[in-house]
């Protein structure tokens, strides 16, 4: 179990936060094809610390930036989103 | 060589204190050179070079293991055995992999205590129903059997259901494939890697990938931690990790890493002789030959490589078991794990060829692999060998995404955590 701390609401379980996407993955408006395919379709996936795209869904329903440990689950900072 | 395992050596086992048996593989060390090198030592690395050796006659084959063989999902799953997808590519697929299964103990002379005990679908709903009776529609004229069960039916197949009035999920039907069930699944681990061995195939275990040694786009070789070993094609089957080791040649796969949790009960009598499945509340139900009750359900929805998922999970498929079947209530947990599953953003797996030539990849099976273990090696070696797809794989391809024909079994779209 995660604790995710909402800049908002405070310190609260994961189970309440629905996980979106990393942030490198967050497409772009206007981007080209070539582009958002890539965007889309390719992740580095990587075992360790990561920036991802995470919404309080049960609470506030803020978008949130997330970065957090894939192996530890150890949360490190969050933030509310404000773009790539 | 190894034994060959019959009702007579059995016996003369028992009889001799069971002291006879030899180990069923060798321990090699690696050679310098191999005409392929499979990377990955689970049921689906072990099952390619096996058929590598047996069907296309390539005996230069190693299969590099980081730790040990079948420690990975293919130890890590809830074992269950079907073919009965909604879409015509996972159908020919899978229904490969069951008629390969169907003669597979026999194949590899290994007991895979594979028992076609029935997989049935649960319908909570009239909506459910239509769906069901779509599926079993489209099963048919794959040539695969199906069957719609009545509620009445389903009372008389599955007892143990909860069929009040004021269930909370209610059992209004169901659709059964009879001929999908379990395997052992540690044994087909062992059943490959004991049969590809017998064929000349070195399973290398404790060797773990560090790097691919690639030249002018085409792979050479592997860096590993007992040294470089060269290879002519090299097999990729890591399924939970197929991102960080092609990473290791520079490719960025539509794969991200989640994690799916199962639990077992303590061993009971026989209570259950069928895989229960509820595919619209994702509930796993099915007994082991020990007496346990297997229970699986939703991923945990997010990347992680951890291999240990959250409570919250084991208390809803609990929840859920307990619903459906009231007679679980009493029982306690005995042990609960996870497995590093390789999400495909279309749900399918990804089998065949990289930019890098010579470097094939078979993964992102989602938390679906065990089931497809004969089949997937069986057209991947097909691929290591002849340097073309296999006509069932093709539709797998990588390059798939790209182009827009992706197969989205659920047709959830490119968002690993929604399935």
């Amino acid at each position: 179990m995660m604790l995710i701390s909402c800049p908002f609401c405070g310190p609260r379980a994961h189970v309440e936060f629905t996980y979106e996407r990393p942030v490198e993955a967050v497409v772009p408006a206007g981007a080209q094809e070539d582009e958002a395919i890539g965007l889309l379709y390719q992740r580095t996936n990587p075992r360790g610390v990561s920036r991802e795209l995470w919404r309080h869904t049960h609470g506030c329903r803020a978008w949130l930036a997330v970065e957090r440990d894939t192996f530890t689950h150890a949360v490190s900072a969050v933030a509310p989103w404000s773009g790539r | 060589m190894a034994d060959r395992f019959s009702a007579i050596e059995l016996l003369r086992a028992g009889l001799s204190g069971q002291k006879r048996w030899t180990r069923h593989w060798r321990d090699p060390e690696p050679r310098s050179h191999y005409d392929v090198v499979i990377v990955g030592g689970g049921g689906h690395g072990l099952a390619t070079a096996y058929y590598l050796a047996a069907i296309h006659g390539i005996r230069s084959v190693a299969v590099l293991e980081k730790t040990w063989i079948g420690g990975g999902n293919t130890g890590r799953n809830t074992t269950i055995i079907r073919s009965n997808y909604r879409l015509p590519q996972m159908q020919r697929l899978l229904e490969f992999s069951l008629q390969l299964w169907e003669t597979l103990s026999d194949s590899l002379n290994y007991n895979l205590m594979f028992s076609q005990r029935g997989a049935v679908f649960l319908g909570h709903s009239d909506a459910d129903m239509a769906k069901l009776a779509e599926r079993g529609d489209s099963l048919r004229c794959a040539g695969i059997d199906a069957a719609l069960m009545s509620r009445a039916e389903m009372a008389h197949r599955i007892p143990v259901l909860n069929m009040s009035p004021d269930a909370r999920f209610p059992v209004v039907g169901g659709l059964i494939q009879e001929r999908g069930g379990t395997a052992r699944h540690d044994a087909v681990a062992w059943g490959y890697a004991r049969a590809a061995d017998a064929l000349g195939v070195d399973i290398i275990q404790n060797c773990e990938v560090t790097g691919f040694d690639i030249d002018e786009g085409a792979v050479r070789g592997v860096e590993t931690t007992r040294g470089r070993i060269g290879a002519d094609r090299i097999g990729v089957c890591v399924a939970g990790s197929s991102s960080l080791v092609m990473a290791l040649a520079g490719l960025a796969l539509p794969i991200e890493s989640h994690l799916l949790q199962a639990f077992v009960s303590e061993p009971v009598k026989p209570m259950i002789d069928t895989v229960i499945m509820s595919q619209s509340i994702h509930c796993y139900i099915s007994q082991s030959d020990k007496g346990e009750i297997v229970l699986g359900g939703d991923p945990d929805h997010y990347p992680t490589y951890s291999q240990r998922g959250s409570p919250h999970r084991l208390e809803d498929v609990a929840a859920q078991a307990i619903a459906l079947v009231p007679a679980l209530s009493r029982l306690r947990m005995l042990r609960a794990w996870a497995g590093t599953t390789d999400m495909s953003f279309d749900g399918s797996p990804i089998i065949g060829a990289t930019p890098i030539e010579g470097l094939y990849l078979n993964g992102g099976w989602c938390y679906g692999g065990f089931k497809a273990t004969p089949g997937s090696g069986r057209v991947f070696a097909h691929h290591l060998a002849t340097g073309e797809a296999h006509p069932i794989a093709a539709p797998f391809a990588l390059d798939r995404f790209a182009r827009g024909a992706t197969i989205d079994e659920a047709g959830s779209g490119p968002a690993p955590q929604s399935r």
